[in-house]
């Protein structure tokens, strides 16, 4: 009962952040001189072109671009009435983009949940990986298995993504008949799910899986294996091996569980990081995510776009860290009991 | 009688190194105590370890023998072991099973995430000794025989619920709970409280009659030795100095090295010896310091914010004075308050109203309210009044050369001629340094370099620097080995009495203040319940408390055991006082001077 009552205020929080959040991010894509309307509007003017002019000022009018900048935020969000009543974040409407000319919701469309299935099979793949590796090599550390385990990581840490992905691909599709970019087979884009499209995306989330994943899995693994040694070196594993315990059954229960605590705190860190990190690897796989349509959002000032991408990736950010938050006080007693009393 | 465990001729080495233990041999039979007795660095728990094999990775056995008798009953424990030499399959079995262990740092010495009743019925398990249920009741059993009120609630609790003493019978009853041969305990009480300690003694002794096992005690306390061993092995830079039956070595120490640990040892006087004479018992008192009904309350946020916060008394209505040139000590255990009090005495800390602290800089000189001070006259005040801490690996910087941590006060107090200032500085620290024993040449190096009482020496030449009337020593030698512990304190005495300092000294041990101070109060919960010179506290002590602390004091003298009963009643909740200082939630009784100079809270 006490977990859900503070999993319920940790909600609370995230949702009062989540507004904040929205005014810095509405704040920096209004940072620009101008905006992408009445940059076109002046280029249009320049180059005589009038008829495209009155389009331009019918959707600045259309979207309150020629409100205050205060008025035009709580019109964003939906918490004022705009040109056409209550319509921003809140009812749903996202806006327009001016840069493809159509609603945003349209075009973030697929690109959101398969950036939430790149992202979470990143996630899945740096934990799988960073685990064991992390444990064995501060069990056998100072032995040839922890060097080599480091120096993997290494190369993993020091290896461009952008050039591990190339590599990958023409090795992939050379040996294993691996596909080359996107995330499933061209005939399928625009259709409906099957297994057969389902079975073309997992094979060609392989290669970004990997490419993403590596560096984030090397980084937590020598974390994992710096706290693991700090911990094997406490009293109360002396204490458990002096209980006759065997030492692979030790390991387990007692410092990998108190190493745990940090290993899930990153959570939270690792979705920003793997969403901002993979922009140019998206570029690059061709992936359609999320990452390569901010960047070109912001290159355009295409700020309805733009306030949306940044807007979900702070939403990722904080239902990480809220998930990482309510697991930590599951896992930990010591911070589950420091609100009850002292 | 064949003993239960002989270690032969045993040799630990790191590497290529000489060895830190060589030749050790020591044997413990059923039922008896051995105590293995040194300072830090002696290699007396390396040696303990390494019978369980729980080594550093590094640490190689290069000899020796470790024969663990068998039962002769038929069954799989019947024949002899050499521990040095079985599998590590074997050496599982015994562990926790046949052998048992407790850390010295209870603290630490248990998993934070687990539950105490999931840790102790671990051992039960691994052992595969018995069902779920059977388990359960046996370490409920244990838990009720060391003296945990409500075993239920312990089997459910996590360690850091429990107090340190606590913990400690919760190691113990891990321990006991496979009923083994042999309890190995290295310095199992050395972080408790005194009276703390005398009780988790007294139940380890009660134990060891009830079950006849054979205990190793590895302690740097002669007086712990005293209490509980029949054999002793002396050791001294991994070698045996001295071995035999307790009582003639500690009526009789033979070797020059254990003679010097005796004469280091801090002893509670037994009989009255003259006080120092001060030259302060006339009607005018000059004093240096004075806490005025200083009360402290610490208000405890609770996490949840609509909760009510509680609230903590750490000082009640003290009131102390120390004149000048003298040591005024503030003995209790911890939670006691006394180093609340001597952070208020030195302005680190804010007093509830109504209490004040005065400091006089000079006799006579108009007194300097410490709580209520200009920034211009709280620096000059602490220039005046400076702190030794308590520990002396941590309270010097390891980056910053010796130098530069002397001079810094100077700095940043701005002393010294502008034109050659950093000469003057090195002359001045140069100064110091000779002062407190060290050479000079050592003004270059890292602490380091240095060792525990070198280092202390440091942080008592740091704080002499700006020439301080007042010094605020905060267990200055609880950190430290007994002979080294002795040598600081001799410092201390010769500095004080050279330069005319006036000393606060804060300790948990009665046989040191009762060495260095010239007037004590003893502290329990904030209160002072008793306040006498120690020639007057520790001959005819009032106070329940005060009894229980010094009857808790482990003595190295086989003829003053420690009185249980006298701790028990003492050291408990101030219902159970005998009659005249009974009281029960905040109606204490005043503090009354009993005679001239001896002030006891009792009811009159």
């Amino acid at each position: 009962m006490e977990i859900l009552r503070y999993a319920l205020y940790r909600f609370g929080t995230m949702l009062l952040t989540l507004l904040l959040v929205s005014v810095l991010v509405f704040c920096i894509i209004n940072l620009p001189p101008g905006d992408f309307l009445s940059n076109q509007i002046a280029e249009l003017r320049a180059t005589g072109q009038e008829a495209g002019v009155a389009k331009a000022e019918f959707l600045r009018r259309e979207y309150a671009l020629d409100k205050p900048l205060w008025q035009q935020y709580f019109i964003w969000m939906g918490l004022l009435p705009g040109p056409h009543g209550f319509s921003g974040m809140l009812q749903g409407n996202f806006g327009w983009s001016f840069e493809f000319d159509r609603p945003v919701s349209e075009i973030v469309g697929d690109s959101l949940w398969l950036t939430v299935l790149v992202n979470l099979a990143a996630v899945l793949f740096v934990y799988l990986v960073a685990l064991p590796l992390g444990v064995l090599a501060a069990a056998k550390s100072r032995t040839m298995i922890d060097y080599t385990a480091a120096f993997i990581g290494y190369l993993g840490l020091a290896t461009p993504n952008f050039l591990l992905a190339l590599i990958l691909f023409y090795y992939g599709h050379q040996y294993l008949g691996l596909p080359i970019g996107g995330l499933m087979a061209p005939e399928y884009e625009g259709e409906p799910m099957s297994w057969e499209k389902v079975r073309s995306i997992l094979i060609h989330l392989i290669v970004p899986t990997f490419v993403i994943g590596t560096s984030g899995a090397s980084a937590m693994m020598q974390r994992l294996r710096a706290n693991m040694l700090d911990e094997l070196g406490k009293p109360y594993v002396e204490t458990a091996v002096a209980k006759g315990m065997r030492p692979s059954r030790m390991l387990m229960k007692y410092p990998l569980r108190v190493a745990f605590n940090p290993f899930v705190a990153d959570i939270g860190n690792l979705l920003p990081a793997m969403v901002s990190g993979s922009v140019l690897v998206s570029v690059v796989l061709g992936l359609q995510t999320i990452g390569p349509v901010l960047l070109q959002a912001l290159k355009s000032q295409d700020m309805f776009l733009s306030g949306f991408v940044l807007m979900f990736v702070a939403l990722l950010t904080l239902i990480g860290t809220m998930i990482s938050d309510v697991l930590l006080v599951l896992l930990d007693p010591r911070i589950r009991y420091e609100s009850r009393d002292t | 009688m064949r003993p239960l465990l002989s270690v032969e001729d045993l040799s630990i080495g790191f590497g290529k190194d000489n060895p830190v233990v060589r030749n050790v041999s020591f044997s413990v039979a059923a039922g008896e105590t051995l105590a293995i007795v040194g300072e830090s660095g002696s290699g007396k728990t390396i040696s303990c370890r390494a019978i369980l094999r729980i080594l550093p990775r590094a640490a190689r056995l290069t000899c020796g023998r470790m024969i663990l008798a068998g039962k002769g009953d038929g069954g799989d424990d019947s024949g002899d072991l050499d521990l040095a030499r079985i599998s590590e399959k074997q050496m599982r079995h015994v562990r926790g099973n046949r052998i048992a262990m407790i850390f010295q740092e209870p603290m630490r010495s248990l998993s934070p995430l687990h539950r105490i009743g999931n840790q102790v019925s671990e051992v039960l398990h691994l052992h595969g000794r018995t069902s779920e249920a059977e388990a359960k009741r046996q370490v409920l059993e244990c838990f009720e025989r060391v003296g945990f009120p409500d075993p239920e609630r312990t089997w459910r609790s996590y360690p850091f619920e429990l107090s340190g003493g606590m913990r400690q019978r919760a190691m113990i009853a891990m321990a006991m709970v496979a009923k083994p041969e042999l309890l190995i305990a290295d310095e199992p009480t050395t972080a408790l409280d005194v009276t703390t300690q005398a009780q988790v003694l007294g139940l380890m002794k009660e134990l060891q009659q009830e079950t006849g096992m054979a205990m190793i005690l590895v302690t740097h306390d002669l007086g712990v030795v005293a209490n509980m061993a029949e054999q002793v092995v002396v050791m001294h830079k991994g070698r045996v100095m001295e071995a035999g039956a307790a009582e003639p070595i500690l009526r009789a120490p033979a070797h020059p090295y254990t003679q010097e640990l005796f004469n280091a040892a801090p002893k509670i006087p037994q009989h009255p010896t003259a006080g120092r004479d001060t030259g302060t018992k006339g009607q005018d008192k000059d004093l240096i310091l004075e806490l005025k009904h200083v009360t402290k309350t610490f208000t405890l946020r609770s996490g949840k914010s609509w909760s009510k916060p509680t609230l903590v008394r750490a000082c009640e209505g003290v009131d102390l004075e120390l004149p000048r040139g003298t040591t005024l000590a503030i003995v209790g255990e911890s939670g006691s308050g006394k180093t609340t009090a001597a952070r208020i005495a030195l302005g680190a800390e804010t007093v509830d109203p109504g209490g004040e602290v005065l400091f006089r800089a000079t006799a006579g000189a108009d007194p300097l309210r410490v709580h209520d001070m200009e920034r211009a006259a709280r620096r000059a005040f602490q220039r005046q009044a400076q702190m030794v801490f308590q520990d002396p690996y941590s309270s010097l910087s390891p980056r910053q050369r010796i130098l530069d941590t002397l001079s810094e006060p100077l700095e940043i107090h701005g002393t010294g001629s502008r034109a050659n200032q950093r000469a003057d500085h090195r002359d001045r620290a140069a100064e110091m340094l000779g002062l407190v024993g060290l050479p000079t040449d050592m003004l270059t190096r890292f602490p380091h370099a240095f060792s525990g009482g070198q280092r202390q020496r440091l942080s008592i030449a740091r704080a002499l620097m700006l020439d301080p009337k007042l010094l605020v020593c905060d267990e200055p030698t609880s950190a430290l080995d007994v002979s080294v512990q002795e040598q600081i304190l001799s410092l201390l005495e010769e500095i004080r009495d050279a330069r005319q300092l006036s000393y606060l000294f804060i300790s948990h041990d009665l046989a040191v203040v009762a060495r260095i101070a010239d007037e004590v109060a003893v502290m329990r919960r904030g209160m002072i319940v008793e306040q006498a010179p120690p020639e007057v506290l520790f001959h005819d002590p009032k106070h329940p408390y005060t009894k229980a602390l010094i009857a808790a004091q482990p003595v190295p003298d086989v003829d003053r055991p420690i009185n249980l009963k006298l701790v028990a009643q003492g050291a408990g909740a101030p219902e159970n006082w005998p009659e005249a200082f009974r009281f029960a939630g905040q109606d204490a009784p005043p503090l009354v001077p009993l005679d001239p100079g001896h002030k006891v809270r009792c009811h009159v």
